[in-house]
C-alpha cells in the first residue's frame, strides 16, 4: 500500500487583529503539527469537539486555508506551495461533500444544472447529459431529480446529490465534512451506507470529519483523535474503541450514551470536567491537562509527543512512557 | 393522579384555507418526577406538541381536537394571562440553542432575577441570592460576578446552565426539554444531562425529554413516546422499547444507528424512503410506505392505538425472541 495522502507535521494558525491599524494582537493555533497519512482506499476519520481543528485541517487538505507550515503530499507530490493553475490538476483529484447541502447548493439551480457545470468547467470529454444520468443513478435518484431545485428535495436526496457533484470527475479522494450529520438518523443510515458502498466501488480514499464517535467509526478503518489542534490519538478503529489508551479519547467514548438502557444503566460513566478551553489561549503543556483526570506535573510543563504503541496505535500522553509496551487494560 | 394528560390532542396548521394536521390525536400522561421522552424524526410533531402544553404555538397553528390537563386544570381553557403564571413557574422550557433564547443585551443576572421576581415576588435582595445560589447548583463557577456578565461572555454549555437555572427559578413541576444538548459538543452534553438528570431527582420534577437521539433516550429516559408523522406509534418503558420493539418504524430506527456497543461490520439497515411530509395525504397508516412489513390493510386503514402500539400487525417479542 502506498500513501495517498502524507500530512506531514502541518500548523496552521490564524493571526487576530485588533484596532485600527489591525496590529496582530493574538495568535489561534487551530492545527499544531499534525502528521498524517492516508492509505489508498481507506477511510480515515478525524474526531474530536469543537475547536479541535479538524475542520481546519480538512479545509488545509482542500487548498482553502494555507498552512503556516508543514507540507502536504498528494501521490507523490507537495500541493502545499502550489497556486493557482498549477493547483487545477490537483483540485480534479480531490472532491469534498459538505455537512449542509442545502448551503451548499446553488438554490437557483436544478440538479442537473449544476452537475452540468461541473463537468464543464472541468472540460469533461464525454456525453454531459448521459454523465448527469449516470451521477445521479450511482447516487440512487432517479434521472427525473436533475429537474429538481434543492428545496423541492429533502434533506437526504439533497445529500445525494452533494455526493453526485463530488464524484464528478471520477476522484480519488474525497474529504467529507460532518457529511451525515444534519440528517434524520433513519436517512443518516442511509448515506453512510451509500459512501461505504461508492468507497469499495470505486476505490476511493475518505478523509471522514465527524463529532458523532459512532458514525466515524462504523464508517473509517483508522481514527485521529485531536483536541485543541493536536492529534491526542490515532489508531484503527479497534485500536481505538477496544483499547483506548489516551485519557481524552476515553472520555469521549465514554460520553457517548449507547441505545441500551439495561447496558447503560449497568456501566459506570464519569463525565469530564470542565469546559474546552479557548484556542486563543490554549493550556500550556499538554493541551488537555485542563480537564484530564490522571495530569501530573510535568504535563503542565511539556507537550507530550505521540508514542508508539505498536500497530497503527499511538498516543500523546506522558502517563504511557512509564507503562509503554505493556498492554493497557480495557476499563 | 398523572401531573399531565394530554387527550386525542391534534394540532394543525392553515395555509391557503387549508387545514394539514401536524399532531394527530395524541394521548399521553407524565407521572410527577419521572422522565418521559418523546423520540422521533423531523416533522414527526414531537416538538409541536409539546408547544401546545406551553401554550406557544405559532399563530398559524390551532389546536382543532382533545385536551391538556395539568395538575387538574384544564390547560386550554385558560386565558392568555393565566396561561403565563402557568408558564415558568410550573412549567418551564429548555430549548436547543441557548444562545438565540437568552437576550444578548441584558446581564445573565437580570435575567434570572426576572423570572425570579415574576414568579416567585421575591424582593431584589432575596432574587440576587437566589440567582446565586441557583447558579451555584447548575455548575456555574464564581457565579457573583457571572451575574454581571452577559450571553456572549459564556460557552455554549456555560449557556445551556444558564437557561437552566432560569428554568429552575421557580421551582416548577414539569420541565420541558426541547433537544437540549443537541448544539453542544458530546463530553459537555454528557455534563448537562447529568446534571438535569440530577435535578430532576433532587426536585422531583417531572421531564419531557425531546430528542432524535436514541442514545440519550436510554440513558436518561424512563419511558418513552415513538412519534412518527404527528402519531404516537409505540409507548413503553425503555427497557421494553430497546429490548422489543412493537413498531416497525421503531425497529427500523434502532437498527439505523451505529453504536459503539455492536461490531462496526454489522451493517445498518436504513428504513428506506424519506420521513412522511404533513403536507402529502397518505391513506391508511402512515409509515405504509417506508414499512418492510406492509400489507394490504395498511394502506387502506388507519391502525388504532391500542396495548401501546399503533400498528395493524405488531411485531411480537416472543417470536423473536425465539429465532
Amino acid at each position: 500500500m502506498s500513501a495517498l495522502l502524507r500530512i506531514e507535521d502541518v500548523s496552521v494558525h490564524f493571526p487576530v487583529r485588533k484596532g485600527v491599524l489591525q496590529r496582530q494582537v493574538a495568535e489561534v493555533r487551530a492545527v499544531d503539527s499534525v502528521t498524517l497519512s492516508l492509505e489508498k482506499g481507506e477511510a480515515f476519520g478525524l474526531v474530536g469537539e469543537s475547536g479541535c481543528g479538524k475542520t481546519t485541517l480538512a479545509r488545509t487538505v482542500l487548498r482553502l486555508v494555507d498552512p503556516t507550515s508543514g507540507a502536504i503530499w498528494f501521490d507523490g507530490q507537495n500541493i502545499s506551495g502550489l497556486r493557482g493553475k498549477a493547483l487545477a490538476p490537483y483540485r480534479r483529484r480531490v472532491a469534498a461533500i459538505f455537512q449542509d447541502p442545502f448551503s451548499s447548493l446553488n438554490p437557483r439551480m436544478t440538479s442537473g444544472q449544476t452537475l452540468r457545470e461541473v463537468l464543464k468547467v472541468n472540460g469533461y470529454p464525454g456525453d454531459i447529459p448521459a454523465r448527469v444520468a449516470e451521477l445521479l443513478t450511482i447516487c440512487g435518484l432517479a434521472p427525473r431529480f436533475a429537474e429538481l431545485y434543492p428545496h423541492e428535495m429533502s434533506g437526504g436526496q439533497r445529500q445525494r446529490v452533494g455526493i453526485a457533484r463530488a464524484l464528478a470527475l471520477d476522484p480519488e479522494l474525497i474529504v467529507c465534512d460532518e457529511a451525515v450529520s444534519a440528517l434524520d438518523v433513519s436517512i443518516q443510515a442511509q448515506i453512510i451506507n451509500l459512501l461505504e458502498e461508492l468507497r469499495v466501488k470505486f476505490g476511493l480514499t475518505y478523509l471522514f470529519i465527524g463529532h458523532d464517535l459512532s458514525v466515524v467509526r462504523h464508517l473509517c478503518d483508522r481514527i485521529a483523535v485531536m483536541y485543541l489542534g493536536r492529534i491526542m490519538e490515532t489508531g484503527t478503529s479497534a485500536e481505538l474503541f477496544d483499547t483506548p489508551r489516551h485519557p481524552y479519547t476515553r472520555a469521549l467514548i465514554d460520553a457517548v450514551p449507547a441505545p441500551d438502557p439495561v447496558g447503560e444503566e449497568a456501566r459506570e460513566h464519569v463525565a469530564l470536567k470542565g469546559e474546552i478551553p479557548s484556542p486563543l489561549d490554549p493550556p500550556s503543556g499538554c493541551v488537555f491537562h485542563t480537564r484530564c483526570p490522571i495530569a501530573m506535573d510535568r504535563c503542565r510543563a511539556e507537550v507530550p509527543g505521540l508514542t508508539r504503541l505498536g500497530g497503527h496505535h499511538a498516543a500523546a500522553c506522558f502517563a504511557l512512557e512509564t507503562t509503554a509496551g505493556t498492554p493497557a487494560k480495557k476499563e | 393522579m398523572p401531573l399531565l394528560e394530554i387527550d386525542d390532542l391534534s394540532v394543525c396548521v392553515s395555509q391557503d384555507g387549508t387545514d394539514t394536521a401536524l399532531v394527530r390525536s395524541v394521548s399521553y400522561v407524565v407521572e410527577p418526577g419521572e422522565t418521559l421522552a418523546l423520540v422521533g424524526e423531523s416533522g414527526s410533531g414531537k416538538s409541536v406538541s409539546s408547544l401546545a402544553v406551553m401554550g406557544l404555538l405559532a399563530k398559524a397553528l390551532k389546536v382543532t381536537s382533545g385536551s391538556i390537563r395539568f395538575d387538574g386544570q384544564d390547560l386550554l381553557a385558560l386565558s392568555a394571562e393565566e396561561m403565563r403564571k402557568i408558564r415558568g413557574r410550573d412549567i418551564s422550557m429548555v430549548f436547543q440553542e441557548p444562545m438565540t433564547s437568552l437576550n444578548p443585551v441584558r446581564s445573565i443576572g437580570s435575567q434570572i432575577m426576572e423570572s425570579i421576581e415574576e414568579n416567585l415576588g421575591l424582593s431584589r435582595a432575596d432574587a440576587r441570592a437566589r440567582a446565586i445560589s441557583l447558579l451555584k447548583e447548575v455548575g456555574v463557577a464564581d457565579a457573583e460576578r457571572r451575574l454581571k456578565q452577559y450571553p456572549h461572555h459564556f460557552s455554549g454549555g456555560m449557556r445551556q446552565r444558564v437557561m437552566i437555572a432560569i428554568a429552575l427559578a421557580a421551582d416548577p413541576k414539569l420541565i420541558i426539554a426541547d433537544e437540549p444538548t443537541t448544539a453542544l459538543d458530546v463530553t459537555i452534553q454528557a455534563q448537562i444531562l447529568d446534571l438535569m438528570a440530577r435535578i430532576c431527582r433532587d426536585h422531583g420534577t417531572a421531564m419531557i425529554l425531546i430528542t432524535h437521539n436514541l442514545g440519550i433516550v436510554a440513558r436518561y429516559a424512563d419511558r418513552v413516546n415513538v412519534m412518527y408523522s404527528g402519531r404516537i406509534v409505540e409507548t413503553g418503558t425503555a427497557r421494553e422499547i430497546y429490548r422489543a420493539p412493537r413498531h416497525p418504524y421503531t425497529e427500523g430506527l434502532l437498527q439505523s444507528v451505529p453504536r459503539l456497543d455492536q461490531d462496526r461490520s454489522v451493517p445498518l439497515k436504513p428504513i428506506r424512503g424519506n420521513p412522511a411530509d404533513p403536507f402529502t395525504p397518505i391513506s391508511g397508516c402512515r409509515f405504509h410506505p417506508r414499512c418492510p412489513y406492509v400489507a394490504a390493510r395498511c394502506r387502506a386503514e388507519v391502525p388504532a392505538f391500542e396495548n401501546g402500539v399503533a400498528c395493524h400487525f405488531p411485531l411480537d417479542p416472543a417470536q423473536k425472541e425465539a429465532v
